[in-house]
């Protein structure tokens, strides 16, 4: 139990100071600094060619940084031994099933290579494929061999985990059902590093986000408050009832209020309690129904749209 | 307490191959050859394709020709041509094709996640290789015996063991080397085809090297495929295991693995050759 590389709950699981990688004719990764705490699910967003999986693979320690310093675990993954790598699980982003075997010989090779590893059965179980165990892993659906490749990382009982795109390519039944899994493995107090282009999925799953564009993180923060979302006005929306003109709206609000085609009026609103207060008492009062009311903030998408495509324009600009 | 109990649980499930080097050796060989005998293809390229050509070749070419100033049928020159045959496709073109899809779909990288030593990945492919040749080995030594009425005394078998055995790890080395040079899986039959079809009949494997010019000699001379059948062609048609032996050709074939190692050393990649950025 006591080993010198032990990450206690206080120091970050994988912490990184100014990294940076290049490769013969471009940074890839230019200057990022990030640190994941025990227990979290911490999701690491970007577009295609961010820089993204170099980061990973640096992680994992099948890159070495060009510059800047790496820990995880305790350790530099680049000079770090076997028993380093049995503390940790990948689920890279393609891989195929292991070839001429049963889902549960898959699990069973793999359990060969760890000191302690889970039972093969019960980590079936966690990622609902005991029914399949027996079935050849290459004769698997996309989903159920994605969800074996969950069970492959967590067989050697890791710490931490790398997620690489974990559901790209799914359909929205396989994608939710991952997700109960990764969810799942919160539950077993492991430490997971998830890299996703789909904002639900972060959304859904992660404490914490990091956003990287052309190399760089250009937010970090949680679901809900990543790039000032928290801060930007939300939109209140909803309808009149026919032959009611808006300028019979409160003062302050008939001012601010904007007129969607189709009828339908639109306001912008950074103090949304007051301004709704405002306007269901007016409606109250004159025993008006307020069709549709809606009430929608900026989506995580939305941020994540303006942050990447930002970056990456002043990038190619540069 | 329960988190205690479950960790005492975990304690005493622990496999017996973990962290013992042979024993995880043990454990990732019998994977290996579990996967290489339910594979039809290799099967086929192995076994059978290998005792068809020998049926077919003894069948309609019959004659003589010499292999160290020996006469001998030409079904026994088939015999012992064929089985080098067979050990450089069940070692050297088996490990290319193998190798070269396991990188690109991405499971040479999964397993290298894992705290298993490289060395003995690889071990346990070399010694899946050297049991396949070991079992084609006997296995076309029955037929010669059954069919052709062919016997060896048991120097000879001995030293064709060795020989033979030395073949497969030698092929084995140059397929994890020729490997490291191969961008797709798709790639790799032909580059199989390329690298073995000329030396077929420049090694004295399906022409007897007698019938080649000096030049051509020469030629199949540079490449190891020519030693191994040079050794398993004297094992042939001599008795005891000391006179059965061709050190030159054994000493040749090792070079080969040798520095077939080494370039594999320096050349070989775990990530897919698609890696992204």
């Amino acid at each position: 139990m006591t080993n010198q590389t032990t990450v206690t709950a206080a120091e970050p699981v994988i912490s990184i100071r100014g990294l940076r990688k290049r490769y013969d004719d471009h940074e890839a990764v230019r200057g990022i600094d990030l640190e994941i705490h025990h227990g979290e699910i911490f999701a690491f967003l970007g577009p295609n060619g961010a820089g993204k999986t170099t980061t990973v693979e640096i992680l994992e320690g099948f890159r070495q940084a060009s510059d800047g310093t790496v820990t995880v675990l305790g350790q530099d993954p680049w000079r770090a031994p076997a028993s380093w790598r049995a503390r940790i699980g990948i689920v890279l982003q393609e891989s195929e099933a292991e070839p001429g075997v049963t889902a549960r010989e898959c699990l069973e090779l793999y359990a060969g290579y760890y000191p302690a590893p889970r039972d093969v059965d019960e980590t079936l179980e966690l990622v609902d494929l005991a029914g399949k165990a027996d079935q050849r892993a290459s004769a698997l659906s996309g989903g159920q061999r994605r969800r074996l490749d969950v069970a492959l990382a967590l067989i050697g009982d890791p710490e931490l985990i790398f997620l690489d795109e974990p559901t790209t390519g799914f359909d929205p039944a396989a994608r939710r059902s991952s997700w109960e899994v990764i969810a799942g493995l919160r539950d077993l107090g492991k430490t997971v590093f998830l890299t996703t282009h789909y904002m639900e999925e972060a959304e859904r799953l992660a404490d914490r986000i990091a956003v990287i564009a052309a190399g760089e993180i250009v937010a970090r923060g949680t679901p809900q408050t990543l790039g000032g979302r928290h801060q930007d006005a939300s939109q209140i929306a909803f309808s009149l009832p026919d032959g009611t003109p808006d300028t019979e709206l409160p003062t302050p609000l008939a001012a601010r209020v904007k007129q969607r085609p189709g009828g339908r009026l639109l306001l912008a609103s950074t103090r949304v309690t007051a301004d709704l207060y405002t306007l269901a008492g007016w409606a109250l009062e004159h025993d008006l129904e307020l069709d549709d009311l809606q009430v929608t903030r900026p989506t995580l998408e939305d941020v994540y749209l303006q942050l990447t495509t930002e970056t990456t324009e002043d990038h190619e600009r540069s | 307490m329960p988190l205690i109990l479950k960790s005492l649980q975990r304690a005493r499930r622990q496999p017996a191959a973990s962290r013992r080097p042979l024993a995880l050796l043990a454990h990732q060989t019998r994977y290996e050859l579990l996967t290489a005998r339910r594979n039809p293809r290799a099967r086929f390229l192995t076994f059978v394709f290998p005792v068809l050509l020998l049926v077919i070749f003894a069948g309609v070419f019959h004659g003589t020709t010499t292999v160290d100033g020996t006469h001998v049928k030409l079904s026994r020159y088939f015999v012992f041509g064929i089985l080098t045959m067979a050990i450089v496709l069940a070692s050297y073109a088996n490990l290319v094709v193998a190798i070269a899809t396991l990188r690109e779909t991405g499971v040479l990288k999964r397993r290298r996640a894992t705290p298993i030593a490289p060395a003995i990945l690889i071990g346990a492919q070399a010694i899946s290789a050297v049991v396949t040749v070991a079992i084609m080995t006997t296995i076309m030594l029955v037929i010669a015996k059954l069919l052709y009425g062919i016997g060896l005394a048991p120097g000879a078998i001995a030293a064709t063991a060795c020989t033979a055995t030395l073949g497969g790890l030698v092929f084995a080395a140059i397929g994890y080397a020729v490997s490291g040079l191969i961008g797709s899986p798709e790639a790799a039959q032909p580059i199989v085809q390329l690298t073995t079809m000329p030396l077929w009949f420049l090694s004295g494997v399906l022409i007897s090297t007698q019938n080649l010019s000096g030049a051509l000699r020469r030629i199949g001379e540079i490449f190891p495929v020519e030693h191994l059948a040079a050794g398993l062609h004297l094992a042939s048609v001599r008795t005891t295991f000391a006179s059965s032996i061709s050190v030159a050709d054994l000493v040749v074939l090792a070079a080969w693995g040798a520095a077939a190692t080494v370039f594999a050393a320096l050349r070989f990649s775990w990530l897919p050759s698609t890696a992204a950025t």
